[in-house]
């Protein structure tokens, strides 16, 4: 094949190699100019309404792009073929590094190079804090003693001084994140008017159902040809999982200050029926997914960075474990370390949040808000 | 790995849709199947992989097409495209057995998707596969392989031994040595010969080595040429074939759809000479878009220019390569390494012939040439707006016509004019019973999964007997 001048993301062209944005740039000319592929999801309907790809769309078209691998087996020009056509690990590259770019702080954006040890070293760090501060706080015999009742929790740490503490983590995550979602929209440039009503309902739903990790309908392709729809259960289980507890926590807070009942409840009552479902949920959803990572197509891969997608399903995982064991073995003088433990991988959770794949979910989600947007003015 | 020492009931030789419906039907049909499969598998399918759609007669609409299209509406068709070159009770069998087709091949596990973006005009009548060829290959294998049809990849067949009419056994090669494989009958579907660019010769001359083969490398028609030396009946004038214009930088072969160009009713087409040929407006481009290959192969050194300005950069389907740009014609013919004055000579009086009228991109428009020769009749608008574009175009062969005569079963004929015992055909290597020139688009793909499902029925039949 002739040598073709790709063209404004082109970068490294004197070795012969593109960066992820310009690989993806020459990709998308490709499938532009065949288009079978438009049936599988919303990433090649939305190519389909641009002629030319600058870095901005295919941001957008990298974090709208779910990963089912559809496209890469129903390729003809797929690798080995000289075309090399792998849309799933290009966009895969592209949407990484994306992330990294939308970090808020930009000093923090590092934070996503060796993310899966960054993630751990922080996770480590904040248990031993949790431990090494309860033990200062306290005599060790109240770390190692037996507590029940309401406010048992609390004898290891002052309820205000948790909500104060875990407050401050889920804002300031809430207030990175925000910042990451604000220069994602606009490095994509959406139009004026895409944040509606309609669009965001329909995001909404598709984000809900996962609509576009069905490979158009046959099923996401994960480790071969043959489609399956596992890893879609697995990521709901996941999500609604995290979900539920999340509503756990909440209603846990309204009864505090509302109600006036304070933690731990009774195993029947809301937030630990709440908590328990979506701990169950959030340890079958992150083993799956994880089993699917390591049997995915090494081919679809971005290899260097299947240290962040497993360190966020990992700290998922350690939420939940650490969870149903707080609940299980809260009577007995394992509580106060498991507490810890708890609290601990909690907190890193939420401060890890702005800086691991967490952030793929709300990059997604506005990816879907401008498609709704795009698809209707066709 | 597929047993090869094994005696099978069928043979299929072949890795495409022609022969993976033979090989399902057989199966089903209750007989134990071989797949011989030159390609690896990755490569496997043949030409089906750059396929997209099939052209099927229906009743009413469906979910995915978007009106009926008769039986005698799709056999008129075939018969305007062919200008009557067609096996009449063959065609008019396929085009009923065509209607079964569309429920037969989701049983299958293919699924269909409305008509792909920039082919709204195949909307009623062709039912696009969701993902393309390769995602419908990928369903047909799977099946296979669920009914158990032993399957062999890298498995060229060289040689096939028949004696008076009856096929006994085929050569087949695997690495370093070769193996025998002994069958109750034979389904060949192994393509055309397009890839066999010294046969190509044969009838095109050295204007063959200017040929760009769209699909796969492997159909050197190697069982088609072993089949007629035994007596297997010809059927098909050898220079017929679909053939296109594409983008002349697209690789010799296995370059696919994407290499299409969907410009030439914006423009116009030169020579080497800058000379226009052909009437680039006659008719819409779905409808013209298989003559254009025959067109410039008839051209010296069988290269054309399409020739357009920028006011036409955005009416088509964008392609793989970018096109050539200049600010003037004469830079335009300078990068192109045409006559500069030649090819400005052919602009301006082109231009000065365009007539007024009303530009309506996709219908047939009042836009025309007065006093020119050629004329362009639609979409002839001048060429002014800098700046101006031009995509080198060569014949892209997709498939080759000349094939084995078959009977309503799929069956071969032999020169004698008599049924051969167990030997059936499907897909491209048959193609000129139905096809004696002329394309419809999807019209390979009906050829190949009716002709292979009958086949594969009746080579079971015979087998099993």
């Amino acid at each position: 094949m002739q040598e073709i001048e790709w063209r404004a993301n082109s970068g490294g062209s004197g070795a012969g190699v593109l960066t992820p944005l310009g690989e993806a740039e020459r990709v998308m000319i490709v499938c532009n100019s065949c288009r079978y592929c438009e049936g599988l999801c919303a990433v090649f309907p939305a190519m389909e309404l641009r002629r030319v790809f600058p870095a901005g769309d295919l941001n957008y078209l990298a974090n709208l792009c779910h990963g089912c691998g559809a496209c890469y087996y129903d390729c003809q020009f797929s690798p080995p073929h000289e075309f090399n056509v792998n849309v799933p690990q290009v966009l895969a590259k592209v949407r990484n590094d994306s992330y990294a770019t939308y970090a808020w702080p930009r000093a923090l954006s590092g934070l996503f190079a060796r993310n899966g040890l960054a993630i751990s070293l922080i996770a480590a760090i904040s248990v031993a804090v949790f431990i090494l501060g309860f033990v200062a706080w306290h005599d060790p015999a109240v770390l190692f003693g037996r507590h029940s009742g309401p406010g048992a929790f609390y004898r290891l740490m002052p309820h205000n001084t948790m909500v104060a503490l875990f407050g401050a983590a889920f804002l300031y995550a809430i207030v990175a994140l925000l910042m990451g979602m604000r220069a994602f929209w606009r490095d994509i440039s959406a139009p004026p008017g895409t944040l509606q009503v309609g669009t965001l309902w329909q995001a909404i739903k598709d984000a809900s159902r996962l609509r576009y990790l069905d490979g158009g309908e046959a099923g996401c392709m994960n480790h071969d040809e043959r489609p399956n729809d596992r890893r879609r259960v697995y990521h709901h289980l996941t999500f609604y999982g995290f979900l539920l507890c999340f509503a756990s926590t909440s209603v846990a807070t309204l009864y505090h200050y509302l109600l006036g009942r304070e933690a731990p409840y009774p195993w029947y009552d809301l937030p630990v029926v709440l908590g328990t479902l979506g701990g169950i949920g959030l340890i079958f959803g992150p083993l799956g997914l994880f089993i699917a990572k390591l049997r995915r197509d090494p081919m679809m891969l971005d290899e260097p960075r299947f240290g962040m997608d497993t360190a966020f399903i990992v700290m998922l995982f350690l939420t939940s474990v650490t969870g149903l064991a707080l609940l299980v073995l809260r009577e007995t003088a394992l509580m106060g370390v498991l507490l810890a433990l708890h609290l601990g991988v909690v907190f890193a959770l939420f401060v890890t949040m702005p800086y691991g794949k967490f952030v793929h979910g709300f990059y997604r989600f506005l990816a879907l808000t401008r498609y709704a947007r795009e698809i209707r003015h066709v | 790995m597929a047993d090869l020492s094994k005696r099978y009931d069928v043979v299929v030789v072949g890795g495409g849709n022609a022969a993976l419906c033979a090989a399902i039907s057989a199966r089903r049909a209750g007989a134990s199947v071989l797949v011989l499969e030159a390609a690896s598998k990755f490569y496997r399918g043949g030409n089906t992989r750059h396929t997209r759609n099939m052209r099927c007669a229906h009743d009413s609409a469906t979910g995915t097409l978007t009106g009926p299209y008769s039986e005698e509406e799709f056999f008129d068709d075939l018969l305007r495209i062919t200008g009557g070159e067609t096996d009449e009770p063959l065609a008019r069998h396929m085009i009923r057995e065509s209607k079964e087709m569309l429920t037969w091949i989701v049983e299958q596990g293919v699924r269909f998707q409305p008509s792909l973006g920039g082919t709204l005009s195949l909307g009623r009548t062709n039912s696009f596969f969701l993902g393309g060829g390769r995602a419908m290959l990928n369903a047909l294998y799977q099946t296979a392989e669920r009914l158990g049809v032993a399957i062999a990849y890298e498995a060229e067949v060289v040689d096939l031994d028949i004696q008076n009419g009856m096929f006994l056994s085929a050569t087949v090669k695997r690495g370093e040595g070769t193996a025998a494989v002994r069958a109750g009958a034979l389904v060949a579907a192994a393509g055309g010969f397009e890839a066999n660019i010294d046969w190509l010769k044969r009838y095109w001359g050295d204007a063959a080595d200017n040929f760009l083969i769209r699909g796969t490398p492997n159909n050197k028609g190697t069982v088609l040429r072993l089949l007629l030396d035994n007596g297997v009946q010809e059927i098909g004038d050898p220079t017929q074939c679909h053939a296109v214009a594409i983008d002349a930088r697209a690789p010799k072969f296995d370059g696919g759809i994407i290499t299409r160009l969907d410009c030439v009713v914006y423009g116009i087409v030169v020579n080497k000479h800058a000379q226009r040929f052909y009437d680039e407006g006659e008719d819409v481009w779905p409808k013209r878009y298989a003559i254009w290959g025959r067109l410039v192969a008839a051209q010296p050194d069988q290269i054309g220019y399409i020739i357009f300005d920028a006011s036409s950069l955005e009416l088509f389907m964008p392609s793989l390569f970018p096109p050539i740009k200049s600010d003037s014609i004469r830079g335009l013919a300078a990068a192109l390494g045409l006559d500069p004055d030649a090819l400005d000579k052919t602009v301006s009086d082109f231009n000065a012939a365009v007539r007024p009228g009303t530009f309506k991109p996709t219908e047939l428009d009042d836009c025309r040439t007065e006093g020119l020769t050629p004329p362009k009749t639609h979409w002839a608008r001048r060429i002014e707006t800098a700046p101006f574009y031009a995509y080198p175009v060569r014949p892209g062969i997709t498939f080759t016509y000349l094939g084995t005569r078959v009977n309503h079963e799929a069956r071969m004929l032999m020169k004698d004019g008599k049924p051969a015992a167990n030997m059936f055909a499907a897909g491209e290597i048959m193609s000129g019973n139905v096809l004696g020139r002329g394309y419809a688009a999807g019209i390979g793909m009906t050829i190949g999964s009716v002709f292979g499902r009958i086949a594969g029925r009746e080579a079971a039949a015979h087998a099993r007997n």
